[in-house]
């Protein structure tokens, strides 16, 4: 935990801890998904975690998210300790993500998928949007500037009406980085935004990322599997290995640890 | 040619977001609801208002309701026939215990109080989906048809154990009991189905729409964004009870005036209404009325074309009437999950570019 914030290379503020992880322990009967891990994420920073397949970074995000509930352990988000929580609630807390294998409402519209993001902004009850005519209206016009900004952002305006069922891979999951991005979240957590993507569409991607953190200065923890994108994009990096915690610091450091370059590269056995 | 949008500017987000965004739909629109309004109320007999017009109507309002809760939030119902007679018991009971009330008020209340009974039976939706759901509410059909049977209050100790509507006014004008007048029911009813559709529309455009499409579609991924599955699935119960009542109320008030609830509410309406949004389209306003429109209209043009025209015996009619719709809805199924209104939709789209092929 700390409380001061830093300037870093890029001349980029990095603010005080907004959210931290106390040796979170996660299990599935037998099976511990997560031992003990511990860290922190700093408001306006991109987080990273990695880590080779199983090594329980999608069960991190999940108990971020709310989806699991840890045995043992605290999440401590904006200064206080967070209780068990619905994935509801802790989305109304101002925690948006995107999912490794894409979640949007294919039968719905690109613009109604980013506009549902917004629901935490939008209060008008069941009667008033039964009239529609006042508050209504003039919120679903207000929301939908702010979609547009999001939407001109992540350069999909031509597909806006477009139903999402019928876009390609590589669109989806842009409208879904959209989604999570409309609703203004105080951190955004990212499955692997960049999987089963090529080159082109990967670049495309970091910059969305360096971008939406530069201009709306918005917390990212990500996982990602593409080394060069996640030292190129983070300024911290979690490892993770079978559940534990083996390093943790700046792309530098990270680089060097030998228990992640064992992991990664493996290690002989004698 | 003629139906395009080209040079069809939206300068304001509230008119890229109206209900028929291009000028033609708009123009067509108004024009339906003067026709509606307007022409229909003088011409209009006895027979084309009970024969065609009435149930459509009526139909088109079941069907909206029902349309909410299957079409746009993906709850499967088949209690429909049941919660359309909770909307006339109760319409009855309020007509009886409450004379001085306008029915206009009574037949809202109907659609209040079915919105209840249909939360109660929608609450298992939250741990159950799909088949299983749809068998819950089956009990629900049966127990509800059971209830106004068995129970005598619901038909004020009547020796029939029928229900019929007494006589009652709006602005003077009798639209219930022996002496209606076609126009006046019609009229009636016509107000009820507009501003149903209204509403619906108003809701399924906006968030509380998006909510039960997003619960619809992925029901994990809404719930990770912040929609809360318990409020989003029992509003859609709610709002489609709502509407499935006010539609029992008309049928039983307006309609029909007697009602023994096991002949007209039992499970062979809950399976017309169903099949009307899969015919129609599920998930659309527009589809709820042509789907309602066509299944009032197939009997009556079978019986025009086969009776009458081609001199057929009645009964063979009748049963041919079961061959079609079955065979129709299994080729939507099938051909066009999105029924008749996605035929409509891609009409229009060739229609925009008529008569060029690009």
């Amino acid at each position: 935990m700390s409380n001061e914030s830093y300037v870093t290379d890029d001349g980029r503020t990095i603010g005080p801890t907004v959210m931290e992880m106390k040796n979170i322990t996660l299990r599935f009967g037998g099976v511990k998904a997560i031992t003990d891990i511990s860290f922190d994420i700093r408001e306006g920073e991109i987080r990273a975690i990695i880590g080779p397949n199983g090594a329980g970074k999608s069960s991190m995000l999940n108990v971020i998210s709310g989806f699991y509930v840890p045995q043992e352990g605290e999440v401590w988000y904006k200064g206080a300790k967070r209780p068990p929580m619905k994935p509801y609630q802790v989305a109304g807390q101002g925690i948006a993500r995107t999912f490794q294998n894409i979640a949007l409402f294919e039968g719905m519209t690109v613009l109604d998928n980013v506009m549902t993001g917004r629901l935490r902004q939008m209060k008008a009850n069941i009667f008033e949007q039964a009239i529609w005519k006042g508050k209504a209206e003039r919120e679903e016009v207000e929301n939908r500037e702010k979609v547009e900004r999001i939407i001109d952002f992540l350069e999909i305006q031509a597909i806006r009406k477009t139903p999402v069922g019928r876009l390609p891979y590589g669109l989806k999951k842009r409208v879904e980085l959209a989604r999570a991005l409309a609703a203004e979240p105080s951190i955004l957590l990212l499955d692997e935004p960049m999987a089963g993507m090529n080159v082109e569409e990967k670049e495309d991607m970091s910059r969305f990322i360096l971008d939406m953190n530069d201009e709306f200065g918005t917390t990212i923890a990500l996982i990602e599997h593409d080394m060069g994108v996640v030292m190129d994009l983070s300024d911290r990096v979690v490892v993770m290995d079978y559940g534990k915690k083996i390093g943790d610091g700046t792309p530098d450091e990270v680089r060097n640890n030998q228990d992640v370059i064992d992991a990664y590269l493996g290690v002989a056995h004698d | 040619m003629f139906y395009r949008e080209a040079g069809d500017f939206k300068k304001t987000y509230s008119a890229d977001n109206q209900t028929f965004p291009i000028k033609i739909d708009r123009v067509g629109y108004y024009l339906a609801l003067v026709v509606a309004f307007l022409v229909i109320p003088f011409v209009i007999n006895d027979y084309w208002a009970n024969a065609i017009l009435l149930p459509f109507l009526i139909y088109s309002i079941a069907a909206i309701g029902l349309n909410i809760l299957v079409g746009y939030c993906g709850q499967v119902s088949l209690g429909t026939g049941g919660f359309m007679a909770v909307g006339a018991y109760a319409c009855y009971k309020l007509m009886t215990s409450f004379p001085d009330v306008n029915i206009f008020f009574h037949v809202i209340l109907s659609g209040g109080i079915t919105g209840m009974v249909c939360v109660l039976f929608g609450l298992p939706s939250l741990r159950i989906k799909g088949f299983y759901l749809a068998v819950a509410t089956l009990a629900a059909q049966f127990f509800l048809v059971w209830l106004f049977n068995r129970v005598p209050w619901f038909y004020n100790n009547s020796a029939s154990g029928q229900i019929n509507a007494p006589e009652r006014m709006v602005f003077g004008v009798p639209v219930t009991g022996p002496n209606t007048e076609a126009w006046a029911t019609y009229l009636f009813c016509l107000v009820f189905l507009v501003l149903s559709a209204i509403i619906a529309r108003n809701l399924t455009r906006g968030m509380a729409g998006r909510k039960w499409m997003a619960i619809r579609d992925m029901d994990i991924a809404a719930e990770i964004i912040g929609v809360n599955p318990l409020k989003a699935k029992i509003s859609a119960f709610a709002v489609s009870g709502f509407f499935v009542g006010i539609s029992g109320a008309l049928f039983f008030a307006l309609y029909l005036g007697a009602v023994e609830v096991g002949e007209a509410f039992g499970i062979t309406k809950s399976f017309l209404v169903l099949f009307m949004i899969i015919i129609g389209g599920l998930g659309s306003i527009f589809g709820s009325f042509a789907g309602a429109a066509f299944l009032v209209l197939l009997p009556v043009v079978l019986k025009v074309v086969g009776v009458d025209m081609l001199g057929w015996p009645t009964d063979i009619v009748a049963h041919l009437q079961l061959v079609i719709v079955g065979g129709l809805i299994i080729m939507f199924l099938i051909l066009e999950p999105h029924g008749l209104a996605q035929l409509w939709r891609v009409a229009k789209q060739k229609l925009r570019l008529w008569p060029f092929p690009h």
